[in-house]
């Protein structure tokens, strides 16, 4: 059975250049100009100290990052592929480039059919309009003809759950109704190739089963569909074939859920809770080389309880006195981008000016029972100054469970929040 | 995936590859994405126009406040001659004018950084939104010119003299499309431009008070002793102003030869603009 390839990627590569060549502003230009006729160090060189570690020096030459690097690979009609890999793997740059919104530095991309791209819900919605003019506003900036959208427009508005809300400015919803309109008039998008990047972690759970239902439905139509997304219970449910990318590389595809069993694997998502490299092997002036989530018993474990403590714990060497740095930790949502906390290191925090000396040191930070609800998270560590990142570990991930049946005990369900803090309510008649 | 398929035929309906055409200008995809540019003009006009009294009166004391300011300077103070005209009505059809167009050049200048939420996150072809832009501020030169007309009346009511051609209304729409077509072209000139430095749009504002100032706002073409008139050829704003002023209202104007370079200027410049644009926006989303 010989279907038809509708995408073709042909040693794509996408580079972007860093600090240095250009800073956006024509001022800055001449301040990075005149240091250089001084002899001085340019004062808006940044992040080429970035991340030295080994795993991406390969992406980091001179000042250009490569982003994506020879990608090749052929989709053919009426296929599902899920995108994975870790947070900067470029997965989302494939997308934006395959959509036209970026251009590729060398190679080239094929298509055949329309595309259209969802790398967010409500692109264009216009706080003032009302939900239906937005209806027609977003479905025009998403290829739609005025045409489609009219047909289409009952069948969107009953998906989204909204009602009589629909003349209603959109301002004025909630932003459970807005998120609804705006996925609604995406899912009525019918394109032959549809690429969709982790949009579907919107909204409550049951209108996340209902998208991801309507997206199954869309994949049965025929339609081709490339699909990013950190949820790869979603991304297994729903793609046949899966591409795994990291750093940049396409390094494994094929059936979809032995791709995920080798990613998990590789131990770049590890739940084991560490991250450990021999700090000899780093290169820098500041490298992290150990981040571990310890459990409450002080072992390491990617598998924490609900009602205990942890912490985390993130050493770093220092190889020579470096001024104003902050070592930070944050905690990120299972979609990989939503920081739920942001600790940066508090003793430099006041001032960031003093000196710290080379050597070698260990942070620890400790969270209380219950700082987050039950789910997936993950860890991201990292060093920088106000001119420089020095070392950026992330990608850490950790599950929290509930074997206890805490919440349940509290006679409740599980509540969709992010932390689960049990604060005391004070009541008093008045 | 399907690797090894047989590919059919080279019947590709998009290649994506990196900018090495000169001139890769698609105005068949600007064409079907029409109902864009008409929504996003739809939404401008909504915005501006259902959710504010002030909004559309604006455009009408802006004029006003802006003739009766020049009228005062340039007209009592300095004593610039207002061309046998009125002097309201000649500040005021040359306010009009300018307005559309400064308006046209500054909104197209900031193209990219205006809509890099969006542009980062869904494609269609960049230049409809440039074109619903010199769209949008032709509600607002609308409203101005039933302004101009109510003014033209109150001036023929005090005095009977006043010369009026109303044939002259069937060359506004050429007038205006002349502007048009210079704003988007300057202003996508500058939009390419800001891409790579993000402080120039700080300097639009200064240059096009300057440019102002170098065109027969304030004062009038016949006022220009003759060593200085070769100027004007290079002032693409010069003719459509002055000829309005002469279609309706029998001044001098300018003589062919001003119209001819305004309006080949004007059209290298649009080539331009749309050329650089085009070239700039697949990169525009990497450093804005």
């Amino acid at each position: 059975m010989a279907k038809d390839v509708v995408i073709q990627a042909e040693k794509v590569s996408k580079e972007y250049r860093l600090g240095v060549i250009n800073h956006g502003t024509l001022y800055r230009d001449l301040q990075s100009w005149w240091a250089k006729v001084k002899g001085r160090p340019d004062p808006n060189a940044e992040i080429s100290d970035l991340a030295q570690d080994a795993s991406h020096t390969q992406r980091v030459f001179g000042d250009h990052f490569k982003a994506l690097e020879d990608i090749s690979f052929e989709v053919a009609q009426g296929d599902v592929i899920g995108l994975i890999g870790k947070n900067g793997a470029g997965k989302s740059t494939l997308l934006k480039v395959i959509s036209r919104i970026t251009a590729p530095t060398s190679g080239q991309i094929r298509l055949r059919g329309r595309v259209a791209s969802l790398l967010e819900v409500g692109t264009g919605f216009h706080p003032e309009l009302t939900g239906k003019e937005n209806v027609f506003l977003n479905g025009a900036i998403l290829g739609m003809a005025q045409k489609e959208i009219r047909n289409k427009f009952d069948q969107i508005v009953e998906f989204a759950e909204i009602g009589e809300f629909v003349n209603t400015p959109v301002k004025r919803y909630s932003s459970g109704m807005y998120v609804r309109l705006a996925f609604s008039v995406a899912a009525h998008l019918e394109p032959e190739i549809l690429l969709v990047d982790e949009v579907l972690a919107v909204g409550d759970a049951n209108f996340q089963k209902k998208c991801m239902g309507r997206m199954k439905e869309v994949s049965q139509e025929g339609r081709t569909i490339l699909f990013v997304s950190h949820n790869m219970t979603a991304i297994n449910s729903i793609c046949k074939e899966a591409i795994h990318i990291h750093d940049g590389r396409l390094v494994d595809q094929g059936e979809t859920s032995a791709v995920i069993q080798r990613y998990l694997d590789s131990g770049q998502v590890g739940t084991n809770g560490v991250y450990s490299k021999n700090p000899e092997e780093l290169k820098g002036k500041a490298v992290i080389f150990r981040v571990a989530v310890l459990d409450h018993t002080g072992k390491e474990s990617g598998t924490l309880e609900l009602n205990q403590g942890f912490s985390v714990e993130v050493c770093y060497e220092l190889r020579e006195a470096l001024s104003g740095l902050s070592v930070g930790l944050q905690v990120l949502g299972e979609d990989g981008y939503t920081a739920i906390y942001s600790l940066p290191d508090p003793e430099l925090e006041p001032s960031r000016l003093e000196t710290r000396k080379a050597g070698r040191y260990r942070g620890v930070v400790k969270f209380p029972p219950c700082a987050l609800n039950t789910g997936a998270f993950y860890i991201r560590a990292g060093i920088s100054s106000s001119a420089a990142i020095y070392s950026v570990v992330e990608g850490l991930r950790i599950e929290v469970h509930d074997s206890v049946g805490i919440i349940q005990m509290v006679g409740q369900s599980r509540k969709n929040s992010i932390s689960a803090l049990q604060l005391p309510w004070q009541v008093e008649t008045i | 995936m399907s690797k090894g398929l047989p590919v059919k035929k080279e019947s590709w309906e998009i290649v994506i590859a990196p900018r090495s055409k000169v001139f890769a200008l698609d105005l068949g995809s600007v064409w079907r994405y029409r109902d864009l540019i008409f929504m996003f003009f739809k939404r401008d006009f909504v915005t501006t126009y259902k959710q504010t009294i002030l909004g559309p009166l604006w455009y009408i004391i802006q004029p006003i406040a802006t003739a009766l300011t020049y009228y005062v300077i340039f007209g009592k103070i300095a004593n610039l001659s207002s061309d046998g005209l009125p002097p309201l009505l000649f500040y005021m059809s040359g306010i009009i004018l300018w307005t559309y167009f400064s308006f046209c050049l500054t909104s197209n200048s900031e193209v990219f950084s205006k809509n890099s939420s969006l542009f980062s996150k869904v494609y269609f072809p960049r230049l409809v939104v440039p074109i619903s832009v010199i769209m949008s501020g032709m509600v607002a030169l609308g409203i101005q010119f039933f302004l101009l007309a109510a003014l033209t009346l109150t001036s023929w009511l005090n005095d009977n003299s006043l010369v009026f051609h109303l044939q002259g209304i069937l060359f506004i729409p050429l007038i205006v499309l002349h502007i048009a077509l210079l704003g988007l072209g300057v202003g996508l000139i500058v939009s390419a431009m800001t891409v790579r430095f993000r402080d120039l749009v700080f300097a639009v504002g200064f240059f096009t008070q300057l440019w102002m100032y170098g065109t027969p706002v304030v004062y009038p073409y016949s006022q220009i002793p003759v060593k200085y008139q070769w100027f004007f050829h290079f002032n693409p704003m010069t003719a459509p102003i002055e000829t309005l002023r002469s279609v309706l209202f029998g001044t001098q104007g300018v003589p062919a030869s001003v119209w001819m370079a305004n309006l080949g200027i004007t059209l290298f410049l649009l080539f331009l603009g749309t050329l650089v644009f085009t070239r700039a926006e697949s990169s525009a989303m990497d450093t804005v």
